[in-house]
């Protein structure tokens, strides 16, 4: 299968690999997929409380090629934004951006789960109400 | 590419042609370029006693008569004639078929369809080696089983049946067997009337012949088995399969076969001591790895190990530019299913995802083992230094008390 120069960027050189200390208030953490299923994604978002932005994002991901590019390409849109923007990442955004094939669709749909199971962990733990976001179902 | 240096390591899936094969093959396609089944000119007799001396060659490396020899386009026709024409030939004696789970698509594919003319197949489980019950395969047996299907090796495992043993349970119960000997005819030695075995499928490019050229062997005596064709037309190879024979292909074929008679011991030898090496080195280095199928009955050429919390085509993209090899992982298959064989072993479906398949080769050296350990240390590094499940492991979390979410 041939990768786009992106993808391929992403896979050779993720960013933001690494763990955040997950019993911190301020640090949400997703983790998503299923070893048997070949794709297990832990994303971690760390908010600063005064601003309500991401300050920095970090993420470890089990998988192929693709799973570990959306992952990382999701990490690096995450740096800077609101958490409401975050909330708005759509996993075609990704699929666009990376070139994903059509087989791989569900890489990027497992990146937006991560980034929402990290942000509703969050938020919980701040006792923010969680807004119901439309599952994208797989 | 960052490299120029390209190591083939899927021999089981085709390998390359023997120089030797070629150059037997390239006179076949110009001035000697006649149809086996003319009759009356010198072009046509060249074709033929071309064909009868390919079928010689051939016959020769199983220890067959070059009669029970008929040539097909590959081992998958070669299997389908054989199921589907044993099944329709025997009809009346009995409509039921035995078979491994781990067999190849080609037979599985098959039996589905004998199950829809009419056919009860049954699909035995493996050991966790990959090797066949014996005692299930006897007690599967019943008065309308007309034929016992076992590939000799796995192509995923490279994992060797009990071919006699199963051979002598088939005499026992007056039962037809057949096998997919794919991954084994030119690699060791096989011999399918001392094994027992009525009908055995095999192809030309995965013994460093060309592809698109295949045998059915098919035993005429003690007893005459007997398929009914699958391809009608002119009558072809006495009747069992039509269509005008692929002269440059078999006179490959028979060449690349007469090249194994006098080599696969020294290839069998000097790729069994590479395998070794590769497979010493990976456990060596790295913590966690393991290998799939049985150590002891297995090809000399093959290894399929599971590199934990590591998915396998991720691990692959970190070196594939390089290194071309086979991976049971479902994301470098269609079908997005994780390998059938190796979770038939009992892997469950995360080890089979982290699992590479290294076929050897006649051609591969030591240097391209040698650099084959380094790149695959280092990409399973690599790859565990970004999986969330080996951090995990290493923090001594129980990964399985975890609740997944499935999807």
């Amino acid at each position: 299968m041939a990768y786009s120069e992106k993808l391929l960027d992403h896979f050779k050189n993720p960013r933001n690999v690494g763990t955040m200390d997950k019993s911190q208030k301020n640090v949400g953490t997703g983790l998503v997929g299923a070893p048997e299923c070949g794709d297990v994604m832990r994303l971690q978002i760390e908010v600063d409380e005064e601003t309500g932005k991401i300050k920095d994002a970090k993420f470890k991901t089990f998988g192929c090629g693709s799973a570990i590019a959306s992952s990382s390409l999701a990490t690096e849109w995450l740096k800077g934004i609101s958490v409401d923007d975050a909330l708005a990442i759509d996993n075609m955004k990704i699929v666009e951006e990376l070139a994903l094939p059509p087989v791989k669709i569900h890489c990027s749909v497992l990146a937006e789960d991560a980034i929402k199971s990290a942000i509703a962990d969050y938020q919980q733990k701040n006792g923010i109400e969680v807004k119901e976001t439309e599952k994208s179902g797989h | 590419m960052n490299n120029t240096r390209q190591i083939y390591l899927d021999n089981n899936a085709t390998t390359p042609c023997d120089p030797r094969v070629v150059d037997e093959m390239i006179p076949y396609f110009y001035e000697k370029h006649g149809n086996a089944a003319s009759r009356n000119h010198p072009f046509g007799w060249i074709a033929e006693e071309a064909v009868d001396y390919a079928r010689e060659q051939i016959a020769n490396l199983i220890n067959v008569d070059s009669k029970e020899i008929i040539f097909t386009s590959g081992a998958t026709e070669a299997d389908n004639l054989a199921l589907k024409g044993v099944f329709e030939m025997y009809q009346r004696k009995g409509n039921h078929i035995i078979t491994l789970k781990t067999e190849h698509k080609a037979v599985l594919d098959a039996c589905k369809k004998i199950e829809k003319m009419g056919g009860e197949v049954t699909y035995l489980d493996v050991d966790s080696e990959g090797l066949i019950d014996l005692k299930a395969l006897e007690a599967a047996i019943t008065d309308k089983t007309i034929l016992v299907s076992v590939m000799w090796a796995n192509n995923e495992t490279g994992v060797i049946q009990p071919m006699k043993k199963i051979g002598e349970i088939c005499e026992k119960h007056g039962v037809l067997f057949m096998s997919d000997a794919t991954q084994v005819v030119g690699k060791i030695p096989v011999d399918p009337k001392a094994t027992g075995v009525h009908l055995m499928a095999f192809t030309g490019h995965k013994m460093y012949g060309p592809k698109g050229v295949g045998a059915l062997y098919v035993c005429r005596k003690n007893p005459r088995v007997k398929v009914t064709a699958q391809m009608d037309g002119g009558g072809h190879e006495r009747g069992m399969r039509s269509g005008t024979l692929n002269v440059p292909g078999i006179v490959g074929f028979g060449k690349a076969a007469e090249i194994a008679s006098k080599e696969m011991h020294q290839d069998a030898e000097r790729l069994s001591k590479l395998r070794d090496k590769l497979e010493n080195a990976l456990i060596a280095a790295m913590e966690e790895v393991y290998i799939n199928g049985s150590k002891e009955h297995r090809m000399p050429h093959v290894s399929n190990l599971s590199f934990k919390h590591v998915e396998g085509e991720g691990l692959m993209m970190t070196f594939n530019q390089n290194i071309a090899l086979s991976s049971g992982s479902a994301c470098t298959s269609a079908s997005l299913e994780p390998s059938y064989v190796l979770v038939a072993l009992g892997l469950g479906d995360d080890l089979a995802h982290s699992s590479l398949r290294f076929s050897l080769g006649r051609f591969t050296t030591e240097e391209d083992i040698d650099y084959t350990i380094k790149a695959i240390t280092q990409g399973v590094n690599h790859m565990r230094d970004l999986s969330p499940i080996w951090e995990m492991y290493k923090e001594g979390v129980d990964i399985d008390s975890i609740e997944w979410s499935e999807h």
